[in-house]
């Protein structure tokens, strides 16, 4: 492992938008300045092997950039999917990158792993292989949890946080959210096909940011910290859930159980998010959506249901 | 997909120290561009690998323009399209040799 630069500087561009950066932008807006050493670059050329059967163009890195950087001058491995390439969506190659990083952590045990998540679930032109990705990537966030590795997922790119990406952030230690970074299995439309629209209107914009949005998840608690869209915000988050998050054990699950286990009894007749901030007895729940971020903040210190032991 | 290559005469070395750069992104109407420090001061070469088929001509065209204009000796451009306009492409172009320019 080459060592990496301990410059503990944070970028001067911090108030740019986490939305609307690239992968590569976010780690270097993310990380220490200077710091990050990426591992199978750009310039290896370690393509898609199925997308020019497809007659699709190939990325050089297949949307995801993977190395080692430091975080308040502690190492840490960052992983970051660029949501704009074929949706951030996982195909073989772009998810052998993620699980060789992970087997890193678990090796090496305490270095922190940050997932950068921007995706859309697994590329249908790769299914098989895509799936078969999602599986590994699960197990090795769980081995590197175990072995005392924490991974941390942030959430706030433009693809959301979708299908087997969603499966992969509920295995992490924490998650960082911004209103924009929406976390689920099923996306809007996929839900609007199978079940109709009467289930779920997927043009319902508002609709769909309140059911899978950055608020909702927090509230709720499946999100641990909420972020204003900004790269300083996230950068803050990290170096903040890295200190509380807890380690990977049986007692961590059972916790995780008896939680989820309470949140349907209590909420699970509710039909819309709205229903459940008012059931949560916040006030003027209707209101929620429209909350600028650091009222939000403060409402969901009060309210969000992010102290829970589990995870 | 069509895979194009174009190879110019340089009379002059592209500035600056870096031996990599990447920029842009695969995505419908863009592109992203590897830029390599790799090849002789007196050598340039573009390799586009396009979503769009049948527009060799305008790729030679908007090339051609690029090298006049920046005369980029030594680097090697290797780009994956997502079907770009000539204008965007030139314009990531510019990018990466501005990116070559940097120091480290």
């Amino acid at each position: 492992m080459n060592a990496v630069s301990t410059k503990i500087e944070s970028h001067p561009e911090g108030s740019a938008s986490w939305y609307e950066a690239s992968a590569r932008d976010r780690i270097a807006l993310l990380l220490d300045v200077g710091s990050f050493k990426e591992f199978i670059g750009p310039e290896m050329r370690e393509v898609s092997p199925h997308l020019p059967i497809f007659n699709l163009p190939e990325a050089f890195d297949d949307g995801i950039v993977i190395g080692k950087g430091a975080l308040n001058g502690s190492p840490v491995f960052v992983a970051a999917q660029e949501g704009r390439f074929m949706g951030g969506a996982f195909g073989e190659v772009h998810g052998a990158k993620l699980t060789g990083l992970l087997r890193a952590a678990r090796d090496l045990k305490d270095t922190p792993v940050l997932i950068l998540f921007d995706t859309g679930g697994v590329r249908l032109q790769e299914a098989n292989a895509g799936e078969l990705a999602i599986a590994e990537i699960m197990r090795a966030v769980v081995e590197a949890r175990t072995s005392g590795a924490k991974v941390l997922g942030l959430i706030g790119g433009r693809a959301g946080c979708y299908g087997g990406g969603g499966l992969i952030a509920g295995c992490c230690s924490g998650l960082i959210v911004s209103e924009q970074g929406r976390i689920a299995v099923s996306g809007p439309e996929v839900i609007e096909t199978n079940r109709g629209v009467e289930e779920f209107d997927s043009r319902d914009r508002a609709l769909v940011w309140r059911t899978m949005g950055g608020k909702h998840r927090k509230l709720i608690g499946g999100a641990e910290i909420f972020v204003d869209d900004t790269a300083r915000g996230f950068r803050e988050a990290a170096t903040k859930l890295l200190e509380i998050a807890r380690p990977l054990g049986l007692e961590t699950l059972l916790a995780e159980q008896d939680r989820l286990e309470q949140r349907l009894r209590e909420f699970g007749d509710a039909s819309d998010a709205i229903d459940i901030w008012a059931a949560m007895k916040i006030p003027a729940a209707a209101s929620v959506p429209a909350m600028a971020a650091d009222e939000f903040v403060s409402l969901a210190d009060n309210f969000g249901r992010n102290f829970h032991d589990a995870r | 997909m069509e895979k194009l290559t174009f190879h110019h005469k340089m009379l002059q070395r592209a500035p600056g120290a870096k031996s990599l750069a990447i920029n842009g992104v695969v995505a419908s109407g863009n592109l992203e561009v590897l830029t390599e420090r790799v090849l002789h001061e007196s050598e340039c070469t573009v390799e586009i690998n396009t979503a769009a088929d049948g527009f060799g001509e305008v790729w030679a065209a908007v090339v051609q323009d690029f090298v006049d204009r920046y005369n980029p000796g030594g680097l090697r451009f290797s780009i994956n399209d997502g079907g770009a306009r000539p204008d965007i492409v030139m314009l990531r172009l510019a990018q990466a040799v501005r990116l070559m320019e940097d120091t480290q």
